[in-house]
C-alpha cells in the first residue's frame, strides 16, 4: 500500500525530492502527475475547440496542397506578371482536392450509378469501425487518468486470436463468429491486462509498458506468421489463411458494399462505454481515480483493482476493434494488418474528448479522411500524405487549446482576458 | 491579443518576401499546356495504372521499379496513367477499386500483399486487365497476369563470383524480411557458393543464411539503413569480404560499413553501380527486370495482345541477370568470367537446376 501512496501523490513526492535530494524515479513520478493534469484538462476542453481544430487543419492542408502542386508552382513563378493565374489555379486545386475528398467519403455525385454514389459513406463507416472501437478503449483510459499507448499491440493480439479461431476452427455459422469475436476481446484484454496489472502491482508507468508491449506484439506476430501451424497456408509468404465464411462479419447491404456488422458492434460499444462511465458504479470509480486518485482512495475505491480494470477493459475494446477489422474486411492476418489504427485511435479519443459520442464521431471523421484520401489521391494526384498532415495538425491543436483560442480570438474558458489577468498579476505582485 | 497580431504580421512579411523572391518570372503565352497532353493521350487510348504496397514509390525496390516501367511506357507510347500509393494494408482493395472506377485499362498491383485485392478485382471486372508483380494469381482468371522472377538463377551466378573473388573464404548475405521474394535471392546465392566449392575443391563459407534450415539474418524491414549497417558490420566481423544485402533501401546502410572495411558489395534488383552511390565497392548486381516486365506488359496492352499468360523472369528471357562488373572488370579473373558464362548456359539449358523452395 505504501508504494501505492507514493505513486499517486506526485506533487508531494516532487516536493520531497527537492527538499532532501532526489530519490530515484521522482522525475518520472512528477511527469506522471503532469500527465494526469493534462489528461484531465483535455477531457474538459470544449467541443468548439475540436471543431475549430478540424477547420484549421483543413486550412493548413489546403496550403500544403497548393505548395505541392506543380501547376501552382509554375504560376507562382510569374506571380507578378499575372497574379490572377496563381489565385485561380490555387483555388481550383484546393477545391478539386477537397471535393474529391468529400466525394470519396460521403456522397459521390459523379459516380455512374446510384449504388456507387452512396457507397463512399459506407466506406467511411468501414474504416471507422476499428477506429471507433479502439478509440473507445483508449478513451476509457484517458477518463481514468491513464495514457494507454498500447492500442496497437492490443489490436494485434485481438487480430491474432480472432483470426486463428476464424480459420483454424470449424464451427457452425453464428457460433464461429461469436467465438472469434470473443477471442479478439480476450486477446486485447490479456495484452491490456499485462500493463494494467504491472501498473497496479508495481506502479510501473503505463506509457512505457504499453509502448514496449506494442513492439512485443509486433514481433510476436511476425514470428507467428512464419510458423506453418499458425498460418496454415502451405506457402512461405508471411500471411495466414483467410478466415472461414462462417466467422466473417456479414455485410449489411449486400454485394457492392463492404459495410459489415462491425458498425453495429461499434454503436453497441459506444452505448456500453457511455453506460459504463456515466451510469455504473465501476465507471464512477474509474472517473474518480482519473480526477483524483487520493480522494478516490479516501472514498473507499480500490485503486489498484480499478487501475488494472481500466487497461483490461480498454484492451478488450481495442482487441474487439482488431477482430472487427479482420473479420469484417481483411480476412487474412499479415504483418501490417494493424496499420496505424492503434495510434490513430489515440487521436480519435483525443479529438472526441474521451467521451463516447465524441469518440464515435471522431472515428467517423477519421474514417472519412481515410476513405476520401483514396479517391483524392487516385483522381487528383494529391499525395495521400495530406491526410496524415490533417490528422497530425488536429492532434497538435487539440493538445494546445490556447493556440486555437488565439487563432480565433476566443475568450479563455474562465472568462478572463489576458490583459486583465496580467493586471491582476501585477496587482498581486505590488501587494506582495 | 496584441501579440498575436504582431506574430501574424511577421509571418505575412516572411511569406511576402518568399513570394517576391520567387515570383518575378515571365508569364507564359495564353495557350494552355493541357491541350498538348490531351493530344498525346489521344494518340493511344490506353490507361495504365499502378497501386503500390505500403513501401511507396521511393522504396529503391520493386515499387520504384514498377513506377519507372510505367513512366517509360508513358514516354514511349504517350499513354494515360495514374498511380496511387497505399499507406496501409486496408487501402489495397479500395485503391485497386478506385483505379478500376477511373477507367484504367490495365491495373498493376505491386507486391504479394496485393494478391487478394487484384484477384478479387479481376474476378469482379472482366473488362479490365490486371497484372500482379511478385506473386501468382489464380489461373482461372483470364484477365490477370502474374509477373514473377526466378532470381535464384541470377543469384547463383553472383554466389559463384563472390566465392571466387573472396580472399577470406567467407561471404555473406542478409535480407530485409524473411519472405520468398527475398529469400529466393539468398537460396540462389548459397547454391552458387556451394557450386564454387564443389568445382574448385574450395572451402568458402556463407554467413547470414542457412539454406537448409531456411534461417538467417534479417534487418526487419526495407527502410531502416542503420539496422542494415549493424547487420553488415556483424557479417564483416565474421570475416566476410563479399556481402549481398537483399533489402531495398535498408541495404544502402551496408555501403558505408563495407567501404570502411574495404570489402565488396553485391547489389540486387537494379544495377547498383548506377542506382546507388557505392559504385566503387559494388562487385556486380543481381538484376530483376521489373521495370522492363512492367513496360512489356503495358506494351502488350497497348497493342491489344494482353494475355494472362504468366511471365516468369529467368536467365533465358533476360528477366533476371547479372550486371557488368564495372570497376572490378580487371579484378575478376578471366576464367571466372568464362565459368559464369558457362553456368549461365547450363542453367538456361536445364543442365543445372537452381532449386529453391522460395522460387516462383
Amino acid at each position: 500500500m505504501s508504494e501505492q501512496n507514493e505513486k499517486t501523490q506526485p506533487k508531494e513526492s516532487a516536493a520531497d525530492s527537492s527538499a532532501e535530494g532526489s530519490p530515484p524515479g521522482a522525475a518520472l513520478k512528477e511527469a506522471e502527475g503532469r500527465l494526469h493534469h493534462a489528461l484531465r484538462e483535455l477531457s474538459q476542453t470544449s467541443w468548439v475547440i475540436s471543431l475549430l481544430a478540424v477547420v484549421v487543419a483543413l486550412a493548413v492542408g489546403g496550403l500544403l496542397i497548393i505548395a505541392a502542386h506543380p501547376q501552382v508552382q509554375s504560376t507562382a513563378s510569374y506571380f507578378f506578371a499575372r497574379p490572377a493565374d496563381f489565385f485561380t489555379t490555387s483555388f481550383q486545386v484546393v477545391r478539386d482536392a477537397y471535393s474529391s475528398l468529400f466525394r470519396g467519403a460521403v456522397y459521390d455525385w459523379q459516380a455512374p450509378t446510384l449504388q456507387r454514389s452512396i457507397r463512399p459513406i459506407t466506406e467511411t463507416l468501414v474504416y471507422a469501425v476499428p477506429l471507433i472501437l479502439a478509440g473507445l478503449g483508449i478513451a476509457i483510459g484517458f477518463r481514468s487518468g491513464m495514457l494507454n499507448i498500447g492500442g496497437q499491440g492490443q489490436i494485434i493480439l485481438g487480430v491474432t486470436f480472432a483470426g486463428f479461431i476464424g480459420y483454424a476452427m470449424d464451427l457452425p455459422v453464428g457460433a464461429h463468429l461469436l467465438l472469434a469475436l470473443m477471442g479478439g476481446i480476450l486477446g486485447g484484454a490479456i495484452w491490456g491486462g499485462i500493463a494494467g496489472v504491472l501498473k497496479a502491482r508495481t506502479g510501473a508507468n503505463e506509457v512505457i509498458v504499453t509502448i514496449m508491449l506494442n513492439n512485443i506484439a509486433l514481433y510476436l506476430l511476425a514470428w507467428l506468421l512464419r510458423q506453418q501451424w499458425f498460418v496454415q497456408t502451405g506457402s512461405n509468404q508471411p500471411q495466414s489463411s483467410p478466415v472461414e465464411e462462417s466467422a466473417r462479419l456479414f455485410t449489411l447491404f449486400g454485394a457492392g458494399f463492404r459495410l459489415h456488422a462491425g458498425i453495429i458492434l461499434a454503436i453497441a460499444a459506444t452505448f456500453f462505454v457511455w453506460w459504463l462511465m456515466e451510469r455504473s458504479t465501476l465507471g464512477f470509480e474509474l472517473r474518480a481515480i482519473g480526477e483524483n486518485p487520493d480522494a478516490a482512495r479516501t472514498a473507499g475505491v480500490n485503486v489498484a483493482k480499478a487501475t488494472a480494470l481500466v487497461l483490461i477493459i480498454g484492451g478488450a475494446l481495442c482487441g474487439l476493434g482488431g477482430a472487427a477489422h479482420l473479420l469484417g474486411t481483411e480476412y487474412r492476418i499479415t504483418a501490417g494488418i494493424a496499420g496505424t489504427i492503434g495510434f490513430d485511435a489515440i487521436t480519435v479519443a483525443l479529438l472526441g474528448r474521451s467521451k463516447p459520442l465524441g469518440t464515435f464521431l471522431a472515428g467517423v471523421l477519421f474514417g472519412g479522411l481515410k476513405a476520401g484520401g483514396v479517391l483524392m489521391q487516385a483522381q487528383t494526384g494529391t499525395p495521400i500524405d495530406i491526410v496524415l498532415v490533417l490528422q497530425s495538425v488536429i492532434v497538435l491543436l487539440i493538445a494546445a487549446p490556447p493556440l486555437v483560442r488565439a487563432i480565433f480570438f476566443l475568450p479563455r474558458p474562465d472568462g478572463r482576458s489576458r490583459s486583465r489577468r496580467r493586471r491582476e498579476k501585477q496587482a498581486e505582485e505590488v501587494a506582495a | 491579443m496584441k501579440r498575436s497580431f504582431k506574430t501574424s504580421g511577421a509571418l505575412a512579411a516572411t511569406a511576402a518576401a518568399a513570394l517576391i523572391l520567387s515570383a518575378c518570372g515571365e508569364a507564359p503565352d495564353e495557350a494552355p499546356e493541357t491541350d498538348e497532353s490531351a493530344l498525346a493521350a489521344e494518340e493511344v487510348d490506353f490507361k495504365a495504372c499502378v497501386v503500390s504496397d505500403d513501401g511507396g514509390w521511393n522504396d529503391q525496390s520493386f515499387n520504384q521499379s514498377a513506377y519507372a516501367g510505367l513512366m517509360n511506357a508513358d514516354e514511349e507510347f504517350g499513354i494515360d496513367h495514374a498511380e496511387v500509393e497505399s499507406h496501409s494494408e486496408d487501402q489495397f482493395g479500395p485503391n485497386v477499386d478506385s483505379m478500376v472506377q477511373q477507367g484504367c485499362d490495365l491495373v498493376f498491383g505491386v507486391g504479394f500483399l496485393l494478391a487478394d485485392a487484384i484477384s478479387e478485382a479481376a474476378a469482379a471486372n472482366p473488362e479490365t486487365t490486371f497484372a500482379l508483380i511478385d506473386e501468382w494469381v489464380p489461373e482461372e482468371l483470364e484477365n490477370a497476369k502474374p509477373l514473377v522472377f526466378n532470381t535464384s538463377e541470377a543469384a547463383y551466378l553472383a554466389g559463384y563470383v563472390a566465392a571466387a573473388v573472396s580472399e577470406t573464404d567467407v561471404v555473406g548475405t542478409w535480407g530485409g524480411l524473411q519472405i520468398p521474394s527475398v529469400t529466393v535471392f539468398m537460396d540462389g546465392f548459397a547454391d552458387g557458393v556451394d557450386r564454387y566449392n564443389s568445382d574448385n575443391d574450395g572451402d568458402v563459407e556463407l554467413v547470414g543464411w542457412d539454406k537448409d534450415a531456411q534461417s538467417g539474418s534479417f534487418s526487419g524491414g526495407f527502410q531502416d539503413q542503420n539496422a542494415g549497417r549493424t547487420l553488415t558490420e556483424q557479417l564483416l566481423a565474421q570475416d566476410a569480404d563479399v556481402i549481398m544485402p537483399v533489402a531495398g533501401a535498408s541495404g544502402v546502410g551496408a555501403g558505408p560499413a563495407i567501404e570502411e572495411a574495404e570489402a565488396k558489395m553485391i547489389w540486387v534488383d537494379s544495377d547498383g553501380y548506377e542506382s546507388t552511390e557505392y559504385g566503387n565497392i559494388i562487385l556486380t548486381s543481381v538484376l530483376k527486370q521489373i521495370t522492363q516486365a512492367t513496360f512489356d506488359t503495358i506494351e502488350e496492352g497497348v497493342n491489344g495482345n494482353f494475355t494472362a499468360e504468366p511471365y516468369v523472369g529467368t536467365l533465358e528471357n533476360d528477366g533476371v541477370g547479372l550486371a557488368p562488373f564495372h570497376d572490378f572488370e580487371d579484378e575478376v579473373p578471366d576464367e571466372v568470367k568464362e565459368k559464369v558464362e558457362e553456368l549461365r548456359e547450363e542453367i538456361i539449358s536445364g543442365e543445372t537446376v537452381v532449386e529453391s523452395v522460395n522460387a516462383p
